[in-house]
């Protein structure tokens, strides 16, 4: 690697979606591109924010809400953080314990992850311990800034559970949260994966409903660059980012599924077997330790521009920050949102490859039922299907109206 | 009139580098230290301590927890901002450095509780640094002893020496520019895999 142009150091945490940054260096996309790409793994979410703002790390892997966060100035110490690409779609789940899924199953619950059928039916779990005058049931979330808080909120609004006042809502590291599930002290989590499936494996749980099903081809992780850095290195960041656009291709294609799960279970990453990595990547996801249910587009690396910064998206996360109280709503904030997202330095960087790219920053979020050719440059595109379970739409373009009606709603 | 002596949580799983930071604070005047070396309850003892100044490792898991607590402000009657200015970039590097982060109340002045991150930060150093030459101590004292080994082996199968089956590994080691304990290494594992270990 000596020979190198470019050297990138990257924070990541332990989970499936590390994958793309991983897949980068371990299969030679960085070095290809002449980037010596080191990979730290971290601890927190606080570190990686902590570090790419003292310049430890030039870029890392970020909850697709965090850089936006961090730009808001909502987060303690941020530097100005800038997202050219994401990280693909999809890849979370809402885990229960087996507790909670037999009261669930006793009203109605569903085996088929319909959000529906088990939102409803914890709402009857929900007013029956309150009638019983028993605490509120307890799940966890990875980080307050995550797509893992807002798609829970979502789904359990959307259900009529007041996520603030029905249940509680704590924040827990992933790898402790099917230990958390197993010793009672958490009824339910949403988090990436491979933390359901252990929780599954290890017969703490049971998948109740994905990510995939309350918001089809929906964000999560994003590639966050330090703005100083990424403003000084132009070259460097492209590079980065052609190389990461190498490695998600690999990572979507099955036949290397097997040989990524081998990877992604090293102690250097996830460090968990390969077994737990592989329905995340397959589809075919263990629900518990007696069913699985294939959802198809449960973690999307790279198909439906899987990796670009859709304007939309960071508009819908900016939107959730307002409705849970996080963030005030006003034109400046809500231009910091969409400005976090940079498709311009996605669409510079992989132009020369004749890659697929959108030809719009932002879509209507969730217009489309069935896969739809776009408008694009370089190879043809196909977007969708995508959609929110409760048949919702975000037009980027109506953020006020949208941010009116979740008040209206209810919640935030 | 003296102000009110400023009470500092420090919170690090590591009990020895914990008291390492105490005695620290102690030392300095800082009578009102509390450890908490476990995060269970942590929201309990924080309303209970009250604290002006929170210290966590880097290293903690929990740091993401512990800082959507802060921001929700129930536990922790004022709000907690990261390191007592954002504007001293030189402070907060020093200390992410040395895996040290500081969480203070807002609107203590500076002045005192600059002393507090930096000795925060300086104790930590210190005890990577210790533990560091602790490592290298303990590697040094295994790498004799698996050279020992290795002679012991090329004594027996070659009938040499222990001057002579040190010279052996030393060339073997200068040959192939690996260190010497690598060289011995290897050739206890192989004397072991083929079974005639010393």
């Amino acid at each position: 690697m000596t020979d190198a142009r470019f050297e990138i150091s990257a924070g990541f945490l332990p989970l499936l979606d590390s994958a793309l940054l991983v897949a980068a260096r371990e299969k030679g996309f960085a070095a290809a591109e002449g980037i010596a790409l080191t990979l730290v793994r971290e601890t927190s979410w606080a570190n990686i924010r902590d570090r790419l703002a003292v310049g430890h790390f030039q870029v890392a892997h970020m909850l697709a809400p965090m850089p936006i966060a961090c730009n808001l100035g909502l987060t303690p110490l941020a530097a100005t953080t800038v997202v050219p690409m994401a990280l693909g779609l999809g890849g979370n789940a809402i885990t229960v314990s087996n507790a909670l899924w037999r009261d669930m199953v006793g009203h109605g619950t569903s085996a088929d992850l319909s959000p529906r059928a088990a939102g409803d039916a914890l709402r009857g779990v929900v007013a029956d311990r309150v009638r019983a005058g028993a605490a509120p049931l307890r799940f966890a979330v990875v980080h307050p800034h995550s797509g893992h808080n807002y798609e829970l909120r979502y789904w359990l609004a959307a259900c009529g559970i007041d996520p603030d006042r029905d249940i509680e809502i704590v924040i827990l590291p992933p790898p402790l949260m099917a230990d958390a599930l197993g010793s009672g002290s958490l009824d339910g989590f949403c988090a990436g994966e491979p933390w359901n499936t252990a929780a599954v494996m290890l017969g703490h749980g049971r998948i109740a409903t994905v990510k995939a099903k309350i918001w089809r081809s929906s964000p999560e992780k994003v590639l966050g660059a330090d703005a100083r850095w990424a403003e000084a290195n132009s070259d460097a960041l492209a590079a980065l980012l052609r190389a990461i656009h190498h490695a998600a291709q690999w990572c979507a294609s099955p036949a290397n599924h097997a040989e990524l799960a081998g990877i992604m279970a090293a102690p250097a990453y996830v460090g968990r077997p390969a077994d737990w990595m592989l329905p995340a990547l397959s589809g075919q996801l263990r629900t518990s330790a007696d069913s699985s249910v294939e959802v198809d587009d449960f973690f999307m690396p790279q198909a439906r521009a899987a990796t670009f910064p859709w304007k939309s998206h960071a508009l819908w996360f900016y939107s959730q920050m307002v409705r849970w109280g996080q963030a005030g709503h006003s034109t400046e904030n809500a231009a910091i949102a969409r400005d976090t997202y940079r498709p311009d330095l996605y669409r510079a960087a992989l132009k020369p490859l004749g890659a697929a790219l959108p030809g719009a920053n932002a879509k209507v979020e969730g217009a489309l039922p069935t896969p739809t050719p776009v408008g694009s440059a370089g190879a043809s595109l196909v977007l969708g299907p995508d959609g929110f379970f409760d048949g919702g739409l975000f037009d980027p373009d109506d953020l006020d109206g949208y941010i009116a009606a979740q008040r209206m709603a209810g919640g935030g | 009139m003296a102000a009110k002596p400023l009470a500092v949580l420090v919170i690090d799983e590591n009990r020895i580098r914990a008291s390492i930071i105490e005695a620290g604070l102690r030392e300095a005047g800082h009578d009102e230290v509390t450890l908490v070396h476990d995060v269970a309850g942590i929201a309990r003892r924080i309303a209970e301590i009250n604290p002006d100044v929170i210290v966590i490792d880097l290293e903690n898991p929990n740091r993401d927890m512990l800082e959507n607590m802060f921001q929700l402000s129930r536990a922790v009657k004022r709000p907690i901002a990261m390191f007592v200015d954002r504007s001293d970039s030189a402070s907060i590097e020093a200390a992410v450095d040395a895996g040290v982060s500081a969480y203070v109340v807002d609107g203590l002045k500076r002045e005192r509780v600059k002393p507090i991150l930096d000795m925060a930060v300086s104790r930590f150093n210190a005890f990577s640094r210790l533990s560091r030459e602790l490592e290298e101590a303990r590697s040094e004292l295994e790498d004799r002893k698996v050279v020992d080994r290795a002679k012991g082996i090329l004594m027996k199968s070659r009938g040499v020496s222990e001057t002579e089956a040190y010279a052996l590994l030393r060339k073997a080691a200068m040959n192939q520019n690996r260190k010497l304990s690598e060289i011995a290494q290897s050739l206890v594992t192989a004397a072991g895999l083929l079974g005639d270990d010393a």
